[in-house]
């Protein structure tokens, strides 16, 4: 497998009045199912849009299996697009649609109808070739987008947020499908998505980015358990922050004080200075434990429950805990608040579920 | 009185509907039905002298119609001159419609104001403009004369089919602007751009893409234009001279100089069924050809 199937090297994009891609640069591997995830505006579009050839970087290169694309038109390149509104000819029926990518491609005319036959069985669609963009659902859409731009067997799939238009319960099986599809093909995926969810559960690798630069790029779980930057942490799942201080460090370890709870012996991943005040404490809700009896756990506070929220396979508690200003978070799976007399609680953390991190991020 | 309407009008949908469709179908019936029967009458009919009329039912008006070359040739001469004007308004206003819609961000309604400028003075003025402009002595000949080009003024520029077509394209270009421009804003981009990820060139997905979806807008045009220049007068009257006349002139000089009403009524008839039959076809094969482009 080649590691350096699609290299970006120094791609800026500049706008009039604003940098959407501002030098960033990375690799991503053949065969890879790779997304791009950030807010609206981060910056994901324009790098999808700049490997499609949509648009030509303000600077900097891009290369496809060792080939430099920076300057080709995107009828040039090995990319084909599944756009986030479709974009399904609506003049041309399913067949056709499908069909319009292979003309140029100089293929025999048996090839062409192997490939349309075979690749409507591959998206499902077999039997509705004959109908046109506007009788079709949502998800059926999705599928001819999908085939029109898998059939011209592309080096690399570029998604623009495919699933964006679904309802959820069509989107959890699209992102399945999608997913096993992948795997089969071999064919290296470029996705792009806000949602975290998404991006988490489909990709090998997800690119985080903010204010066009990449804030993390790394394995989904990686992303969640060890966030490298105040955004990450924030951006990707629910996060307490609490106020902090470092003291001393050890190499490994550093001394930490939070807020009014006192100082404590921290791991320290991130190579964070001693003595600085520009560092915040994360702790995520489900890894903190709320109960009526006090625990033997690192730290245990004494607290009150303000507000729940029943979502089902959990209860969000939103505590005040002795010590810390802020709203705390926890989700927990077995109680609600009726177990509790007066809403007065304990909520406990271990400190290896506590990460630190510098307020200033670093970014890739 | 109004609890009996409010009645009826809550019980009856129809008397809603056409109630409210009555004044417009009052003067459609009044400006456009009747009179249509009236010509339709009058055109089997027989002029017998100056103020006398037979009105006895007869088809011979239509059979003379044929039967006088000089009719038919002005009847092919207005067709000819239509399609032209359509053609050249309509290559020439598809790029200006296709810029706006595509390529202006901002302002595009004051882009489509200023192209239509000039079309909020009169037609009759526009007229008499292209009659300086074209004229023996006009910009044209003059300008041309004074720079030495020429000796002698082009005559072909005025009182000539070519003053018929020139005037009645720029007459009517502002027509065509507004369906053109509203099919071709109606189109996703991102399917022009679909089009060039699956690996065709410009020029191709213009074939295969924009032109298609654009043909409402297209075919708009065409009938917008090439309808009321078939029946245009007074720009040959005007600018046409003797070589730019069209078979509306002729219909004119029969209700009037020549005063022969039945005769003016049968070429009128034969006229509109003319337009009717040409704009059915042409908007046929314009779909046609579109799906053999796609």
């Amino acid at each position: 497998m080649n590691n350096s199937f699609i290299q970006i090297n120094n791609i800026s994009k500049h706008f009039v009045d604003v940098k959407a891609v501002d030098d960033v640069s990375f690799e991503i591997k053949e065969g890879e199912f790779f997304s791009l995830l950030g807010p609206s505006g981060c910056g994901k579009t324009t790098l999808l849009r700049l490997l499609a050839g949509f648009e030509y970087p303000t600077s900097g290169n891009l290369l496809i299996d060792g080939t430099d694309i920076t300057a080709l038109p995107p009828d040039k390149r090995p990319t084909n697009m599944v756009f986030q509104n479709y974009a399904i000819f609506p003049h041309l029926n399913v067949e056709k649609n499908i069909k319009f990518g292979l003309r140029k491609l100089g293929l025999s005319n048996d090839e062409i109808d192997k490939r349309v036959k075979d690749i409507l069985t591959l998206v499902k669609l077999k039997g509705y070739e004959e109908r046109f963009s506007n009788q079709l659902s949502g998800g059926q859409r999705q599928r001819v987008a999908l085939a029109r731009a898998l059939v011209r067997q592309p080096k690399v799939l570029l998604l623009d947020e495919p699933l964006g238009a679904l309802d959820k319960k069509l989107r959890d099986e699209m992102q399945l499908e999608l997913r096993t599809l992948q795997k089969n093909i071999g064919i290296t995926f470029i996705f792009v998505t806000h949602d975290q969810q998404e991006a988490i559960s489909m990709s090998d690798r997800v690119a985080v980015m903010n204010d066009g630069k990449i804030q993390q790029l790394s394995a989904p779980n990686e992303l969640y358990k060890n966030p490298e930057n105040i955004f990450v942490s924030d951006f990707i799942g629910e996060t307490n922050f609490l106020k902090a201080e470092t003291n001393s460090s050890d190499g490994e370890f550093i001394n930490v004080s939070i807020e009014e709870l006192g100082e404590f012996k921290i791991k320290n991943n991130l190579n964070i200075p001693a003595n600085s005040s520009d560092v915040v404490c994360t702790v995520r809700p489900e890894s903190m434990m709320i109960d009526k009896e006090k625990s033997d756990w690192d730290i245990c506070l004494d607290a009150k429950i303000c507000q729940t929220s029943y979502l089902g396979e959990m209860t969000r508690f939103y505590v005040e805990a002795k010590g810390i200003d802020k709203i705390i978070t926890v989700s927990s799976q077995y109680f609600n608040n009726q177990s509790f007399d007066n809403n007065e609680c304990f909520i406990s953390i271990s400190l290896e579920d506590i990460s630190i991190l510098n307020k200033k991020k670093p970014v890739l | 009185m109004i609890g009996f309407w409010r009645k009826i009008y809550a019980k009856h949908d129809n008397v809603k509907a056409y109630s409210l469709l009555s004044p417009a179908l009052i003067l459609i019936i009044l400006a456009m039905v009747v009179p249509m029967a009236l010509m339709l009458s009058f055109s089997m009919f027989t002029q017998v002298s100056m103020m006398e009329i037979d009105y006895t039912f007869t088809f011979q008006r239509y059979i003379d119609f044929f039967q006088k070359s000089l009719l038919v040739t002005l009847l092919i001469k207005s067709i000819k001159i239509s399609f032209l004007v359509t053609l050249i308004t309509l290559i020439t206003a598809y790029p200006v419609c296709y810029y706006i819609a595509f390529y202006v961000k901002k302002n595009k309604m004051l882009w489509l104001v200023l192209l239509t400028l000039p079309f909020w003075t009169s037609y009759l003025l526009r007229v008499f403009s292209w009659k300086i402009i074209l004229g023996t002595k006009g910009v044209i000949n003059s300008s041309l004369i004074n720079a030495g080009i020429l000796s002698e003024p082009l005559t072909f520029l005025m009182y000539s089919e070519t003053a018929v077509v020139i005037t009645l394209t720029h007459a009517w270009a502002a027509f065509a602007l507004l369906p053109l421009y509203v099919s071709l804003e109606k189109i996703d981009f991102s399917l022009i751009e679909a089009g060039r990820d699956l690996g065709l060139s410009r020029l191709e997905v213009f074939w295969k893409i924009t032109f298609p979806l654009s043909l409402p807008g297209v075919i708009g045009a065409i009938l917008i234009i090439f309808i009321p220049t078939v029946g245009d007068y007074v720009t040959p009257a005007l600018l046409g001279g003797i070589d730019g006349r069209m078979l509306s002139n002729m219909i004119q000089a029969y209700f009037g100089k020549i005063n022969n009403i039945p005769m003016g009524a049968a070429s009128a008839t034969i006229m509109l069924t003319t337009v009717v039959l040409i704009t059915i076809i042409v908007s046929n094969v314009t779909k046609k050809l579109t799906q053999r482009l796609t």
